[in-house]
């Protein structure tokens, strides 16, 4: 915690340095950003309407993480991410109104096959299903309101911020109502923690700086993830940042992992091996046992 | 205590979950002491534990034949010390189980493309542990009445019947049988197929068979059910391995811990009891597990939706 609190005095002297000694000519999307950008899986959702050709913004953002890497050890048992930084303005701001930040994290994307049960006969079995094209694996908002004042639709579509609106429904729909699927998929998700939304879990001091506390669960699939900060005025996006984080498996977990999938025969006699020899040494101590 | 249940938190490398290492133990025992009392691998047992605290499915079912093989390697063990194998009846079963586990996984892919493979696999346990549950409860408490009764009747080493006028005869001196091989090949190909859909080992199935259609003496019935069912599993567990990556070996070596202590206590437990009380002691798990499932088929389910991520 104390090094995040050092990064958050380091953004907060940027910020008041900046329209002063204007040290960076066109800010970069990731200022604080460490080491190179690990390639994402896949694009973001829409097309990023800022480059660099952009005339510079009023106000702007810069975040930093408290990791850029989740390491999953056998001890694993879910992560705290810090996900902090400050709003840089580069030039007075007339409005009155104050600003949002809204924080998403989401994990890498798969396809989701929804079943639904029906009754046939006294039995009740799966009959009707959807199947949704790419949904996040895990994905978690937090805001510094709830997200209703903050953010208009419109602009939640364009930015897919919602996790109803995070996941995508491709391909044939076989089903007259699919809403009911998507919404149930919704719903089992959040049930599991999976998904989540935390309206005023980030915290905005001075409306300068702020930080957001995402909890990520044990469960974790290994990818690339990424996290997505807005700040919001009136409603609308003024700006935003992604970072992405590399959740990854290491140590011992790592090596039977790969070794499952690229020589999977020796990996399924190794387990083989373990079972007859666990076997056969419990046979030994039990019968040395009965013998002392 | 939170503290100490948070520290035994495993993440299970295949699996993707984080689960508490002492229940996996702790199920590990449980069903070895199954195993060994019984002579049953415990698949039927373990898989759908599994699936209760959070394992994906296809981890669980693989996984859970590797547990089988360890418990089950304990058990034979023990059973080829007090000789109560009978090797060359096991081989004829094995042969069986190879080719019918074989024609079992190709159904079972098959299920998978038309969707209700968990329906089918659901009612071939409500149909085969209500059937075998039934048959030797009323059996085994038939002859607990028997040998109760003043005077026991005596008892025909084996009774004949159509099994013993096929061909092919041969001999098979630990079990005291002059059979044809044909019916323990098809009873191995049968075990074999329903093993690789339902996702067990198949002792359930077996060691009735064995008792009530080839006419087993039951302390030799158990050892080679265990023979049998190591060597199946373990058959099970690589082409699981190799051909869906669903072994955990993580998991795997959790459950074993437990598993073959328990299949040690099991088997020692096993000698002290009468043959007809155990067989009644299975009979009612096996009718409390059908039930169970029965159950589930027939409740209206509290969510009508699952999901399955790819």
């Amino acid at each position: 915690m104390t090094g995040a609190r050092l990064w958050l005095a380091a953004a907060a002297a940027a910020v008041l340095a900046g329209p002063v000694a204007a040290q960076t000519p066109a800010p970069t999307a990731e200022p604080m950003m460490i080491g190179p950008p690990a390639p994402l899986e896949r694009g973001p959702a829409v097309p990023q309407p800022r480059s660099d050709t952009d005339p510079p913004r009023p106000e702007q953002i810069v975040t930093g993480l408290s990791q850029d890497e989740v390491d999953i050890t056998a001890s694993f048992t879910g992560s705290d991410i810090l996900i902090y930084g400050a709003i840089r303005r580069n030039e007075p701001i007339a409005d009155d109104t104050s600003p949002g930040i809204i924080v998403t994290l989401e994990g890498p994307s798969q396809s989701v096959t929804v079943r639904r049960m029906g009754r046939v006969g006294p039995i009740w079995m799966n009959t009707a299903r959807l199947r949704v094209g790419a949904a996040p694996d895990f994905y978690a908002v937090a805001s510094s309101a709830p997200l209703y004042l903050l953010l208009d639709p419109d602009e939640d579509v364009r930015h897919r911020i919602s996790p109803a609106l995070a996941i995508r429904a491709l391909g044939t729909v076989d089903v007259e109502d699919a809403t009911a699927f998507t919404e149930a998929m919704l719903r089992i998700r959040t049930e599991s923690g999976r998904y989540r939304v935390d309206e005023g879990s980030v915290q905005i001091v001075d409306e300068t700086l702020f930080r957001a506390d995402v909890v990520m669960p044990s469960n974790l699939v290994e990818g690339d993830y990424r996290a997505r900060i807005f700040l919001l005025r009136g409603g609308k996006v003024v700006d935003r940042n992604t970072v992405p984080i590399r959740v990854e498996k290491v140590g011992i977990e790592r090596w039977l992992y790969r070794l499952s999938i690229n020589h999977s025969f020796w990996y399924g006699l190794m387990s083989l091996g373990i079972a007859i020899g666990a076997g056969a040494l419990a046979s030994a101590v039990f019968r040395m046992l009965r013998r002392g | 205590m939170g503290k100490i249940r948070a520290a035994m938190q495993i993440y299970l490398p295949i699996a993707e979950v984080s689960v508490n290492a002492l229940t996996l133990i702790g199920l590990g025992g449980i069903v070895g002491l199954m195993s060994g009392l019984f002579g049953v691998g415990g698949g039927f047992l373990i898989t759908p534990l599994l699936f209760f605290i959070g394992i994906p499915p296809a981890i669980a079912v693989a996984t859970g034949a590797n547990q089988v093989v360890a418990s089950s390697v304990t058990g034979v063990l023990a059973h080829l010390r007090r000789k109560s194998v009978d090797i060359r009846m096991g081989v004829v079963l094995l042969i069986g189980g190879v080719v019918g586990s074989t024609l079992g996984v190709g159904v079972f892919a098959l299920l998978q493309r038309m969707g209700q493979v968990d329906l089918v696999v659901q009612l071939s346990y409500v149909v085969f542990l209500g059937f075998i549950g039934l048959t030797m409860l009323r059996e085994s408490l038939s002859a607990l009445m028997a040998s109760r009764s003043a005077t026991p009747p005596r008892r025909r080493l084996h009774e004949h019947s159509w099994v013993h006028r096929l061909p092919w005869k041969m001999k098979f001196r630990t079990s005291g049988l002059y059979i044809s091989v044909l019916p323990p090949l098809l009873v191995g190909i049968a075990v074999g197929v329903l093993a690789a859909i339902m996702g067990v080992g198949g002792g359930f199935i077996m060691v009735p068979a064995m008792i009530y259609l080839l006419g087993m003496p039951t302390k030799v019935v158990i050892g080679t059910s265990l023979f049998q069912i190591a060597a199946v599993s373990g058959y099970t567990t690589l082409m699981h391995a190799v051909s869906s990556n669903t072994v955990d070996i993580m998991l795997a070596v959790l459950l074993i811990m437990g598993g073959v202590v328990g299949a040690q206590l099991g088997t020692q437990l096993g000698a002290r009891l009468k043959g007809e009380q155990l067989r009644i002691l299975l009979a009612l798990l096996v009718l409390a597990v059908c039930a169970r499932i029965a159950f589930d088929l027939v409740v209206p389910p509290a969510d009508l939706y699952s999901i399955a991520a790819k």
